[in-house]
């Protein structure tokens, strides 16, 4: 696009259109949507409504609550880091419309078709680390910091099976472009990846549970509504935004979950865009059936079931795979 | 061999959390139990658990299908239930049958209401379903001893009463 003496580049705008997408159902989806979803499957599981007053069946509950949030006072720890505190936050919510960029939505519906897709992905969801360990310092509390050091550890525990799966699916499409791994996958169920590498399937469900610090991994979080977690500091809008990004990781992990394992965009009759759409709610829902499911699992037997089960299961996983392909 | 052990639990395991899963499954489908206060109420007293009682017979409103096994006083925390049974009556057998063994009943059966907590152990350890809890509300007495409650003689006055209700008994 030739704007007299600037040019400015197809592939940039193309990014920035996506960018402004990718946010848009970032915030419908999961500050919206997938709220509302997880309180009222909470409440049926528990034999109740559910947010119920509040809007039609409490549909507008989420905007209330919203609100709600941004009109609290920012308080920040007097003698903590100010800077690090804040950025904390930000830095936890800003990778993720940018981990959506290589995800393909529908056949041609893709923000940057990057070569390097799956590298891009798993590198900045490293970020989310880091925001967690500046969460804990910047909050000048020795608890906050001890929940911290404690989700980094599974956080880090649980990247490591989580890559070797990743890998032996990308040795058996042959390619890191997201795209390309979608398009290899066929039609129909049973086309998919998922039969291919149940094993690798399971082990990676897992892991993104431990990611997010969802569901029977919630221990840091969980923490704060005890004593102290690494969230504990923060008021109003500080907590909106990493509650938001972490119903957004949710959403990112089930994406790359079913690009991998579930044929992405591929399905019968429908559009591609329903089929992934319809996919990304399945595994969110099977993700939130699992909360309200299982109890708490206590740190030590977390981290066991990382060292001592995944990872070998997951180089199990990687041995056979190079065995079958060079076969 | 530990590790095949291992194995073998994990698996177990595993299969426990799909048990897991299916029943909160079922329990999503269920209905709501609770009330939507004060759009909807719930009156008192049909929540209300008063000390427990007989279940009055299918056929006959006066008879109880208690065994006197004496289970309900032995799981009672409080040792609040008296149980004995009655003296069998044996029925004179036919010619050339046996013996027929006559089913026990319960000759005394007392609760001491000052003592029960309510825990429902009595309830839920009787082999025969033969108590209940009742809902004998209102109920308050000027000496302990007035605590104890009869419950054959009460079963035998209740008679074709309603269920669940005071069986007719004046607030004495």
């Amino acid at each position: 696009m030739n704007l007299g003496p600037i040019t400015i580049p197809w592939e940039l705008i193309r990014i920035v259109v996506a960018l402004v997408a990718i946010l848009l159902f970032i915030v419908v989806n999961a500050g919206l949507v997938l709220v509302y979803l997880e309180r009222k499957i909470a409440g049926f599981i528990q034999r109740r409504p559910g947010p119920y007053e509040v809007g039609p069946h409490g549909s507008l509950q989420l905007i209330v609550d919203g609100v709600k949030l941004l009109g609290k006072e920012l308080h920040t720890p007097a003698c903590g880091d100010k800077l690090l505190f804040w950025a904390a936050p930000i830095l936890a919510f800003t990778p993720i419309p940018l981990l959506f960029l290589p995800m393909p939505f529908a056949r041609n519906l893709v923000g940057l078709d990057s070569e390097l897709g799956m590298v891009l992905i798993l590198a900045f969801a490293g970020l989310n680390v880091l925001a967690l360990c500046l969460a804990g310092w910047g909050s000048f509390n020795k608890w906050s910091l001890l929940g911290a050091i404690r989700s980094v550890s599974q956080a880090v525990a649980y990247e490591i099976p989580l890559l070797l799966t990743v890998l032996s699916v990308v040795l058996m499409a042959g390619t890191l472009k997201l795209s390309t791994i979608v398009e290899g996958q066929g039609t129909w169920p049973w086309q998919w990846y998922w039969l291919r590498q149940p094993l690798g399937f399971c082990v990676f469900f897992v892991c993104m549970l431990a990611e997010t610090n969802r569901a029977p991994f919630d221990l840091p979080e969980a923490e704060s509504e005890l004593a102290a977690g690494f969230h504990t500091e923060y008021s109003g809008l500080g907590f909106g935004i990493f509650f938001l990004s972490e119903y957004a990781a949710m959403i990112v992990g089930s994406s790359v979950c079913v690009t991998l394992f579930l044929g992405g965009w591929q399905g019968p009759f429908l559009p591609g865009f329903i089929w992934f759409v319809a996919k990304v709610y399945a595994l969110l829902l099977t993700m939130m059936w699992i909360r309200w499911t299982f109890p708490r699992v206590r740190f030590d037997q977390l981290l066991t079931i990382s060292w001592r089960w995944l990872i070998p299961l997951s180089l199990l996983n990687l041995v056979a795979t190079a065995f079958f392909m060079k076969l | 061999m530990t590790l095949w052990r291992e194995i073998r639990e994990a698996v177990k395991g595993l299969y426990s959390l799909a048990v897991g899963m299916k029943i909160t499954g079922k329990e999503f489908a269920k209905p709501w139990i609770t009330t939507r206060y004060p759009w909807k109420t719930v009156d008192n007293l049909s929540t209300y658990f008063g000390h427990v009682e007989l279940v009055p017979g299918a056929e006959d409103p006066g008879e109880t299908s208690c065994i006197a096994c004496g289970i309900c006083a032995k799981n009672c925390p409080s040792s609040a239930i008296t149980v004995k049974a009655a003296p069998s009556v044996e029925e004179p057998a036919a010619e050339g049958e046996k013996k027929k063994k006559a089913r026990k009943k319960p000759g005394v059966f007392l609760v001491d209401f000052s003592l029960c907590s309510l825990c429902g152990q009595c309830v839920e350890g009787c082999p025969q379903d033969a108590l209940r809890f009742s809902r004998h509300v209102y109920w308050a007495v000027m000496d302990r001893k007035n605590l104890t409650v009869d419950l054959l003689d009460r079963l035998a006055k209740a008679g074709g009463a309603k269920a669940g209700g005071n069986a007719g008994l004046p607030d004495a």
